[in-house]
């Protein structure tokens, strides 16, 4: 094997990324649609920091009896008591939500000397009490953060690209992120405001992509006046394959680490992240580009401020 | 490009030694280095170091229930002084409401009231509004800003009380923000048990001495009927169960100068001993002197602490509050008393807390995860481009060198999800060489000379790299916004990130490349 291995990459790869979109697409609706089949179904399983409660994250010398713990959260008569494995064997976090509206200390004291009692040993690692205003809170600025990320880089990408891109680029991102959130609730994993952030970060390099893709495509819509849109296309994504190849391997190597060496509170974030990169460099060629071909792209030699580009021959 | 410019090199320099002047601290023992260097090391957030965090929210109705309380005494002290005859002084709904008695002293009693009100802040606009209202009645009520004024400046006053009490309390500094209107957060790094700081904060210790209404027969009370003047008050002195008080307080916590735990010159107990100042010295001594063989109460946040017999005039203005105390608990009391009272109830409404312990193991994991993002990036890398692999790895050391040296600069706060930031970091400033590197193989193939390759692979990849850029910052800077503790740790964490990277990425593997060709004289590119 020659090395540096950049000498094995395709040089000029002739792949035809365009006949593959239709499949693509109707592969993208169902999973659009299962997502939110799922999200409908299943709902997301909320953290505590959205849906407000008390989690306290246990101890014991031993393996966590969670089924006793759950016995033991059922007798106080706590209101929602749930316990789940977390980290290493002997660690369990037990959630419950307060009775009534007050100052959730005293409950939390309560529970966490009954417990001592019954379980010799036991030690708290953690508390967290959130109430049920501010989890409200929380989860309205989540999803605002959301959605002012998402018109911010509409505008970014229609300044910088054109209409259509940065219509091709929304979609593409409401694609991924509809994408995370419906595998989230799959598999019930916990979202929380960290999930928030991973979303965030999920969308900016999804973005990075289709920044890569679009400006890759303008040089060559540039270079190639009279060439059918389907070709440059396919000629952009060849040309720049390699460095998706790479960037995408090193994104999922250094984010591997976190995902299995992360600890248990990294999980999720690890998690969502790899999936983000994954999806997010399959929606940039089969979401954002295939709607430039529906909706054409304005092909002029005027440098790239088509803010005008709605009146685009397709 | 090829001819290194000379501020390339500097401008590397100067980065290289800022990283490591500023990252140092964070490898040696903490107070190893001379003092002349910096040596502030990253400052790790609560889930990295144990902690704990707690959110209060001030109780703005109670807050605005007791100046309403407050108001009605004030009007009912106004009209007495000025010999007015009123009835039907209470409160509604949205403020206070009193009828006056001669339709001839309406408009000087009217008068005599609007100077009730003050300006708020520096502002025309004043925090009471009168109305006239039917058969000569008074309606005072408070305008909206006036609300927000007196919330916010409450907040502000809980700030400066709270601040007081952990002071004197004496141990390792928490940090004491405001957020939003009417919340205020306490951090306290290595505070694992945050209980003792909750029982200090969490007290209004509003403080009041009361005389006790004996006129009132037991049949009464149970039937709800006090006279508007009195009050009941709950009792935890453990004589009777409650005390029914005259409304009026003869003095308050505010007109006291000082307070100690003591002890009991008879018992030995632990007491707390108070002084008033002269004012509050001077009501005390008239009203003991006048009400002699009679009962006062001392009231803390609404009950009643003991409600002791008056043997003689007190006139020297000191005295003692005896119950049941321990050292400690006589001892907070007296801290309490001291820092003076919270302008309304404070409320937890959220809290977390994370163990040394927990911390610790974070720590770890998390620089296990780093360690292993970064190898494989770097074996990555450099399997993938050789030489240049190597030289972009070098730019990635320096990037984390330097994010490390900003964050200890800037004192931002580290935490988990941060560093799970730092690791993406990393592979989105590799993708910046990789673009740099695929267009020099791209102009390379185009038949381009080594040196023109190597120039446009820097000036054609230049415009995707920053609009990638941009749109990492757009969503860190969203992060930052609407993000709370550690979300706002990640998004400060990928904004340093961003930054850097785009130098490291780009200039450092100038530099290296520059440096390269002037040693080795290379004939075709070697990716």
């Amino acid at each position: 094997m020659r090395w540096p291995l950049s000498r094995y990459l395709p040089d000029h790869s002739h792949i035809n990324f365009v006949r593959l979109s239709p499949f693509a697409a109707i592969l993208s609706v169902i999973a659009v649609i299962a997502s939110i089949a799922s999200f409908a179904t299943f709902g997301l399983n909320l953290g505590i920091d959205f849906k407000g409660g008390i989690v306290l994250e246990a101890v014991t010398p031993g393996v966590a009896p969670q089924a006793q713990y759950r016995v033991a959260l059922e007798q106080m008569g706590l209101r929602d008591p749930g316990v789940q494995g977390f980290g290493s064997p002997n660690d369990a976090l037990l959630k419950f939500q307060p009775v009534g509206d007050g100052d959730p200390t005293p409950i939390v004291n309560s529970v966490k000397a009954k417990l001592s009692a019954e379980f010799p040993g036991i030690q708290f690692r953690s508390t967290e009490v959130v109430g049920p205003k501010v989890s409200g809170e929380l989860f309205r600025s989540g999803f605002m953060a959301l959605g002012i990320a998402i018109l911010l880089m509409l505008v970014y990408i229609a300044f910088r690209f054109g209409m259509q891109q940065g219509l091709g680029a929304i979609l593409a991102i409401f694609h991924d992120v509809l994408l995370t959130i419906g595998l989230l609730s799959l598999m019930h994993i916990e979202f929380s405001m960290t999930s928030i952030a991973a979303l965030l970060t999920v969308i900016g390099y999804s973005m990075n992509e289709k920044v890569i893709t679009f400006d890759r495509l303008r040089e060559n819509l540039r270079k190639y006046r009279r060439t059918p849109l389907a070709e440059v296309i396919n000629l952009s994504e060849n040309e720049r394959l390699s460095r998706t190849i790479i960037t995408g391997a090193t994104a999922l190597l250094a984010l591997g680490g976190l995902l299995f060496a992360g600890g248990a509170s990294l999980f999720p974030l690890a998690f969502t992240m790899v999936f983000g990169i994954l999806i997010g460099t399959y929606s940039s060629v089969y979401v954002a580009l295939p709607v430039l071909l529906i909706w054409g792209v304005k092909r002029g030699d005027d440098d790239a401020k088509p803010l005008k580009a709605a009146t685009a021959r397709p | 490009m090829i001819q290194l410019r000379p501020w390339k090199i500097a401008l590397v320099v100067i980065a290289l030694l800022f990283g490591v002047l500023f990252a140092l601290p964070n490898a040696v023992p903490a107070g190893s280095l001379p003092g002349w260097l910096p040596n502030q090391r990253l400052n790790l957030g609560l889930d990295l170091q144990g902690g704990s965090y707690l959110l209060y929210e001030i109780d703005t109705g109670a807050l605005k229930k007791q100046e309403m309380t407050d108001l009605v005494e004030q009007v009912r002290t106004t009209l007495q002084t000025s010999k007015t005859v009123f009835s039907g002084l209470g409160q509604t709904p949205d403020g206070v409401t009193v009828r006056i008695a001669d339709p001839t002293k309406f408009d000087a009693a009217f008068a005599d009231l609007s100077k009730l009100a003050q300006p708020i802040g520096n502002t025309a606009s004043r925090d009471l509004a009168f109305a006239r209202g039917p058969d000569q009645t008074i309606l005072i009520t408070q305008p909206p800003q006036a609300g927000v004024a007196a919330a916010s400046k409450a907040v502000t006053q809980t700030i400066e009380i709270i601040r007081r009490r952990i002071d004197a309390l004496g141990t390792r500094e928490p940090s004491i923000t405001q957020q939003g209107m009417t919340r205020i957060v306490i951090e306290a790094a290595g505070l694992s048990d945050p209980e003792k700081l909750k029982a200090i904060i969490g007290k209004t210790a509003k403080l009041t001495f009361q005389m006790v209404d004996d006129t009132v027969p037991p049949a009464d009370v149970a039937a709800g009927h006090v006279p508007p003047e009195d009050m009941v008050a709950p009792s935890d002195d453990h004589i009777a169960e409650y005390y029914v008080l005259q409304r009026r307080a003869v003095v308050t916590g505010e007109m006291l100068v000082t307070a100690s735990q003591a002890y009991d010159p008879q018992s030995g107990a632990p007491v707390v001993s108070f002084r008033f100042n002269s004012q509050g010295a001077r009501r005390f001594g008239d009203v003991t002197a006048a009400n002699l063989q009679k009962r006062f109460a001392i009231v803390l946040d609404g009950r009643v602490v003991s409600a002791p017999v008056i043997q003689s005039a007190i006139l020297t203005g000191s005295g003692q509050i005896s119950g049941a105390y321990t050292e400690e608990s006589a001892g907070n009391f007296a801290l309490l008393l001291r820092s003076g009272a919270l302008p309304a109830p404070l409320n937890v409404i959220s809290q977390r807390t994370v163990g040394a312990e927990l911390g610790a193991d974070a720590v770890r994991s998390g620089t296990i995860a780093l360690a292993i993002g970064a190898a494989a990036i770097v074996v990555f890398i450099v399997l993938a481009y050789g030489l240049f692999g190597l030289f972009a790895a070098a730019a990635l050391m320096m990037n984390v060198l330097l994010i490390i040296a900003f964050m200890s600069l800037t004192q931002a706060t580290l935490t988990l999800p941060g560093i799970a930031g730092l690791i993406l970091t990393l592979a989105v400033a590799v993708d910046a060489n990789v673009l740099i590197y695929e267009r020099m193989r791209d102009e390379s193939r185009a038949g381009r000379s080594l040196i023109l390759a190597v120039d446009s692979g820097y000036r054609l990849a230049w415009p995707s790299i920053m609009d990638a850029n941009v749109t990492t910052l757009i969503s860190a800077a969203i992060m930052f916004q609407f993000g709370s503790g550690p979300v706002k740790g990640f998004a400060w964490t990928l904004s340093i990130g961003v930054l850097t990277s785009v130098f490291t990425a780009i200039l450092v593997t100038q530099v290296l490349i520059g440096w390269w060709f002037r040693l080795a004289k290379p004939k075709q590119l070697p990716i």
